[in-house]
Parts: structure tokens; C-alpha cells; sequence
């Protein structure tokens, strides 16, 4: 049968080469690229190169590395749009020119935002390679003493303490009042939801100034962590409000219209389908919230005082925080602490780090279920 | 042979009997007491938050008028900021925020523009959750430590740029810096602004903290071009870049402008990364490559401490403008992208 068909096939003009029955069809692979586009690429890296070394340092009056690394990114850019135009439309060089734009651009910052988190790491490791920077305070010690003595351990303690408060605060606040505006609705809730719009517009430092005012100036309360918590609360209580809000509107109006077709009253609704629904998203939306709430440093600076000792009490003397001794120990001016202020900012990073971590975590949870 | 078309039948519907007039059943939902206890407390909730924030809100305001009665109107074009002799007025901070503010963006935008392009229409497709998830994480960390990059890692090296641009684009206005160019970076005259503690190095990091929020917006706007215009414009013999110039940024013009304006709105309100970079100064001065600036929030974190009661409500005046400035700016963003063409339902 097969014999036949390739008998008749013979006699007619060969549109493909006959396949081979031994060897299995192997898929071609197709490449947007061919072997030229990438030599035009290579060609013109290493052309520039030359030429920007050339120009840069022997002819032209420059110097420096940002400089030259600016200097060569135009003439790649040239040499490139220059080899393409050679024997391709304009249309393709356009769009090499803005590939090579698109694809620099993040590059850029990721090269930023890798130096940030390597130089921090390497400036910060030799005051975390002592134990005891995460035992002991620093209550004694002066900012020029050794590595081995003296520690971030009440910073620590402050930041988990005061930050706890003001999730204990806002988190609560702001996922009722998200299910307010989400769930029961009406003027007065259209209302509530554009207020506290506006007022995730109200810069952190001005929380801290209005709790200074009002607490610390007004009401003589002591410069303590119930202070920097509550301005915290404030700063953070709008965000969750908005993100949580957020996440509920996307839970499917058809889920509720379900859920109350089967008889479930509002409140069942709201507790057995909207928000078991929105619990990843919210979680996620949250756990963000207290990771911005962990790295917020100004109004900190205004209502908690620095301590150099470690304190478990929020009402009671000042108490410090990560952000506020990495603060008070850059602007110090001493080496020594300064390292131990790039100690503690790994530490801040670690934490966001790991909020980030367990909201990736909790999100995932939906996916897999 | 078509035949004459077939006659409708001449049956009339009749209606029911118009006798009574049909009048919809009044329904009357009778929510159970827990319902009722429920909406009550969110209810009750709400409205206490309400009262909260609102109060934050009027309390800010409130302080204008002790401060305008003390220090006048000129407290808004006033540019010194003498506490010890009560010469008050915030021209200069006002100034000095909108430059940073500025620079800042100007740095940001293109930046986040096209990195939100590389992530919805170049990057590969398996690349970008993680680039996505970066970029987030990225928006978490804390200002701080980008300042402390900005301090000691960048501004060694951005106090060249600084003297280069100064000495071949000095005569224009904004990138002069009065001081003799030709002196080296590291040992200006005495009594001369250096290249130090200027408003483009705190903008440089203001920038790193608004660009992950700048990003998302246009990303997430962009990720929502539709497909079939874009498979179109391919089809049509179109390169990527064709594509994304007459399909993904029309259609995300909204999420360029609105991200641009929430970013804005952010860096207006950046307080702890320019505190530790800039020199302050109080002088209204369009220079932003010289040494010494002030912003609202540096100045509040730096005076509220020895400022008598009625500095201390100068002080909130000056939060509270800054506060209007941010709500101006993400007013309009929201307004903004929520204009744009996306906006799909989610219902099911």
C-alpha cells in the first residue's frame, strides 16, 4: 500500500524530500533568531567596546567608570542600529534599538538593587558574626567599643513589640472596616471608602508628627513604643483598610449571590464563603502591610525616643527599634557603630525578607488546593 | 419559484385580563438577628474608623489657623526657617519637595516604563512570576537601607556625575552650581557649595523606592492589552516593538500616568533616605546638583523637637500641605487609571 503511493508520488514533481520510515520525525525547532542576528549583537559588543576604550580614555577628555559605561552603552546602541541597518528594514532596527533600551533598564536597577542588598550584607557581617549582637543591647557600650560587646537585641525586641501593637491595632480596624465597605455597602460606606483612600495618602512622617502632638505634647505621654505603635497604627490602618478592600472586591459577586440563593443569611455569607474565599489574598495584602510597617523608620524618629537598653515595657522610657538604630547609628559618624548600623539593616532585611516569604507562601496555599 | 411570503397568522395575543393592575409584591427582606448584630458592628467599626481618620484629618487642618494667625501669610512665602528668632514659612521646603520629588521621577520613570515593558512583552514567559514577585519584594524594602546605599555606595560616585554635568551643562539654570568647576570634587574652596548632600543624590534614592510601586501600576495595565489586537498588529508583519507602540501603550496610557502620579505622590512623602543624604538648607534655589536642600518631611523630622507650640503647628501646617499635596497626587492617579479602558468584571 505504502509502496504504491510512493510509486505514484515518484512521478510527480517533489514537493518534500520522501520521509525516511527508520527515523522518527523529530520536530524542527524554529528560531526567531538566526545565526546572523546574533553575530550583529556579538559584533557590535565587542566593536564598541574597542571603540568607546578608544574615544573614552585615549582621545577624549573623560574619565571615570559610570562615565565609560554610559559612553560605550551609545556606541553599542549605535554600532548595532548602524550593522542592522546594513541589510535590514528600519522597522527592525527601531525595534532592536528599543530592545536593547527595554532589556537595559532593569538591569540597571537590579544591578542597583543586587548592590544594595550585597553591600549591605558584606558592610553589616562583621558585626553579625558575633553572637552576641543578637543577645545583648547596648547599654554600657560605647559606639567606638568592639565588635564582641554590645548588640541590636532591644532593637529587636522593640520592633517585634511595637509592630505587634500596631498590627494588634490596624489589622483588626482594617479588615472590619474592608468588610464594611465591601460587604455592607450604602452611602455611607462609599464614604468611609473614599476617606480612607485619601488618607493612604498621609506620609508616614506626618502620623509620627500628629501622635508627637497629640500624645507626647499634649496628653505629657512619655516618648515610648505605645507611642511609635500607635503612630505605626495610624500610618498602617488606612493601607490594610484600602489592600483588604481591595482583595474582597474581587471575591465573585456570583459566590454570594450563591451562597444567599441556598438561604445563608449576610453574616454566613461574609464568614463561610467571601472571606474564606479572600483569605490568601488577604493574608498576602496584610503581611505586606506589616512588612512596610517593619521598615518604617519616620515616625519612629519622632515618638519613641532611642534607647541604648534593652525594654519590655511600651509604656514605660524610650524604646528603640531596627530602623531607628540603623538610624542613629549611620548618623553617628563613628565606624565601628556604623557597622553595627549595616548589621541591623540585614536584620530588617532578613524580616522582610522572610514576611515576603510566608505571604508567597500563603498565597501559594490557593493554587495548589 | 418563491411563492407570495406566507401570511402571518392573525392570531392577536391577548393580554390578561386588564381588570387589575399588576403592582409588584412588596418584598420585605427580614434579616436574622444575627445579621442584624453583624451589619450593626461592621457598621459601628466602620463609622469609628471614619471618626478616626477623619479626625486626623481636621486635627492637621484645624492647625493652619493658629499658624496663620501667628506668623501670618507670609509663613507660605517665607523661605527662612529661624526657629530661634520665630522666623517661620515653608517657601523653600515647599521647593525643595517638589524638586526632589522631581528628579526623583525623572530618574524613576523611564526606568520603570521600560522595565515594565522588558516584564509584559519581552521578558519570557517563565521568567516573569519571578520578575513580578522582585519587583514586589523590592517595594518592601525598607527606605532606610536604600539610603544607606545612596550615602555610602552612590554618592562617591554621583558627586562626579554631578561635577560633569555642572561643567558642561552649567549654564543652564538647573545644573549650575556656584562654585569654580575646575577646583576637584574632593577640596572645594572654603565657603563654596559642594557637590554633596544635594537634592539629585537624596532624589537617587527616592527614585529606588518608587520605582517598584511606578513599575506594577504600568505593568499591570500593560498585562491587560488585549491579545487579539496585539496578535493582529503581529500578524500584520509587525515587530515587538510595532506592537507595543500601537497596541500596549495606547491601551496603557492610563497605568503610565496613574502609576507616574502614585509614584509622585510617594516621593513627595519620602522622609528617612533624603534626612540621611541632604545637607539641609533653607534657600529657595532652582540648583539641584548643589550642596544643601530641604524638604517638609526632613524638616519635621529634624524640628519637631526644639519648636515651641506655635512652631509645633507650623510644623502640622506643613505636614498638612504636604498631606493635600500626596492626596492631590493620588486623587488624580486614581481617577486616572481608573479611566483607562481595562477594568473587566470579575463576576463569574
Amino acid at each position: 500500500m505504502s509502496t504504491l503511493i510512493t510509486e505514484e508520488l515518484a512521478e510527480l514533481p517533489p514537493l518534500a524530500p520522501p520521509v525516511v520510515e527508520d527515523e522518527p520525525e523529530v520536530v524542527r525547532r524554529t528560531r526567531p533568531r538566526t545565526s546572523e542576528d546574533d553575530l550583529t549583537l556579538v559584533g557590535s559588543v565587542v566593536g564598541s567596546l574597542g571603540t568607546s576604550w578608544l574615544l573614552y580614555e585615549e582621545v577624549l577628555p573623560f574619565s571615570g567608570k559610570f562615565g565609560f559605561f554610559v559612553f560605550w552603552y551609545l556606541v553599542f546602541l549605535a554600532f548595532y542600529a548602524g550593522l542592522t541597518a546594513i541589510n535590514r528594514p528600519r522597522a527592525v532596527v527601531v525595534d532592536r534599538v528599543v530592545t536593547s533600551l527595554v532589556v537595559a533598564a532593569p538591569s540597571v536597577v537590579a544591578l542597583a538593587l543586587g548592590s544594595t542588598v550585597v553591600t549591605t550584607v558584606a558592610k553589616g557581617l562583621r558585626a553579625l558574626v558575633h553572637w552576641n549582637f543578637f543577645t545583648s543591647d547596648m547599654s554600657g557600650v560605647r559606639p567606638s567599643d568592639a565588635y564582641s560587646t554590645g548588640g541590636a537585641a532591644h532593637a529587636m525586641v522593640g520592633t517585634l513589640i511595637e509592630v505587634s501593637i500596631a498590627v494588634a491595632i490596624a489589622m483588626p480596624l482594617g479588615v472590619i472596616t474592608a468588610v464594611y465597605m465591601s460587604e455592607v455597602g450604602g452611602a455611607a460606606a462609599k464614604l468611609v471608602r473614599t476617606v480612607v483612600e485619601a488618607m493612604t495618602a498621609l506620609p508616614s512622617i506626618v502620623a509620627g508628627l500628629f501622635i508627637y502632638t497629640v500624645l507626647i505634647r499634649n496628653l505629657h505621654f512619655p516618648t515610648c513604643g505605645f507611642a511609635a505603635a500607635l503612630a505605626l497604627a495610624v500610618m498602617g490602618l488606612p493601607i490594610m483598610a484600602r489592600a483588604s478592600d481591595v482583595v474582597l472586591r474581587v471575591v465573585p459577586g456570583g459566590l454570594r449571590e450563591a451562597s444567599y440563593a441556598l438561604g445563608a443569611g449576610k453574616f454566613q455569607t461574609v464568614w463561610k464563603v467571601v472571606l474564606p474565599t479572600a483569605r490568601p489574598g488577604l493574608a498576602t495584602a496584610l503581611i505586606l502591610g506589616i512588612a512596610r510597617m517593619v521598615g518604617e523608620t519616620s515616625p519612629l524618629i519622632l515618638t519613641s525616643g532611642a534607647s541604648t537598653f534593652m525594654n519590655w515595657n511600651p509604656f514605660r522610657n524610650p524604646m528603640n527599634s531596627l530602623p531607628l538604630y540603623i538610624y542613629s547609628a549611620v548618623s553617628s559618624g563613628e565606624p565601628r557603630y556604623e557597622v553595627r548600623g549595616y548589621g541591623a539593616a540585614v536584620v530588617l532585611l532578613v524580616i522582610v525578607l522572610a514576611l515576603f516569604l510566608l505571604a508567597r507562601l500563603v498565597a501559594r496555599g490557593r493554587t495548589r488546593s | 419559484m418563491p411563492g407570495p411570503p406566507p401570511a402571518t397568522s392573525g392570531t392577536t395575543l391577548r393580554g390578561p385580563v386588564d381588570d387589575e393592575q399588576d403592582v409588584p409584591r412588596k418584598i420585605v427582606a427580614k434579616h436574622s438577628a444575627q445579621d442584624r448584630v453583624f451589619t450593626g458592628s461592621v457598621t459601628a467599626v466602620g463609622m469609628l474608623v471614619l471618626v478616626i481618620v477623619t479626625s486626623i484629618g481636621i486635627f492637621l487642618g484645624v492647625q493652619a489657623k493658629p499658624t496663620l494667625q501667628h506668623y501670618g501669610w507670609g509663613f507660605f512665602t517665607e523661605y527662612r526657617w529661624l526657629p530661634s528668632q520665630d522666623i517661620v514659612g515653608i517657601a523653600a521646603v515647599l521647593v525643595g519637595t517638589i524638586e526632589v520629588a522631581a528628579v526623583a521621577l525623572v530618574i524613576a520613570f523611564p526606568l520603570s516604563l521600560l522595565s515594565a515593558l522588558f516584564v509584559s512583552d519581552w521578558a519570557p514567559a517563565r521568567l516573569r512570576p519571578t520578575l513580578i514577585r522582585l519587583i514586589d519584594l523590592m517595594a518592601a524594602v525598607p527606605g532606610i537601607v536604600f539610603g544607606l546605599w545612596v550615602l555610602f555606595i552612590i554618592e562617591p560616585h554621583a558627586t562626579h556625575v554631578a561635577h560633569w554635568i555642572s561643567e558642561y551643562f552649567g549654564w543652564i539654570p538647573l545644573f549650575k552650581v556656584h562654585t569654580d568647576v575646575h577646583y576637584p570634587i574632593w577640596n572645594q574652596a572654603p565657603g563654596y557649595p559642594s557637590y554633596e548632600g544635594s537634592a539629585f543624590i537624596a532624589a537617587i534614592a527616592v527614585a529606588m523606592m518608587i520605582f517598584p510601586m511606578a513599575t506594577s501600576v504600568m505593568r499591570e495595565v500593560f498585562s491587560e492589552a488585549p491579545a487579539g489586537e496585539k496578535e493582529a498588529a503581529l500578524a500584520l508583519g509587525g515587530t515587538r516593538w510595532s506592537v507595543v507602540r500601537t497596541v500596549v501603550l495606547p491601551f496603557g496610557r492610563s497605568g503610565i500616568i496613574g502609576g507616574t502620579m502614585l509614584a509622585l505622590g510617594r516621593a513627595l512623602g519620602e522622609t528617612i533616605s533624603v534626612i540621611l543624604i541632604i545637607s539641609q538648607a533653607f534657600k529657595i534655589k532652582p540648583n539641584v546638583l548643589e550642596s544643601g536642600t530641604a524638604t517638609i518631611s526632613a524638616l519635621i523630622a529634624t524640628g519637631y523637637k526644639e519648636a515651641t507650640p506655635a512652631q509645633l503647628s507650623a510644623l502640622l501646617t506643613a505636614g498638612f500641605v504636604l498631606f493635600l499635596m500626596t492626596l492631590l497626587t493620588n486623587t488624580v492617579a486614581a481617577v486616572i487609571v481608573s479611566r483607562g479602558r481595562s477594568g473587566a468584571g470579575t463576576e463569574i
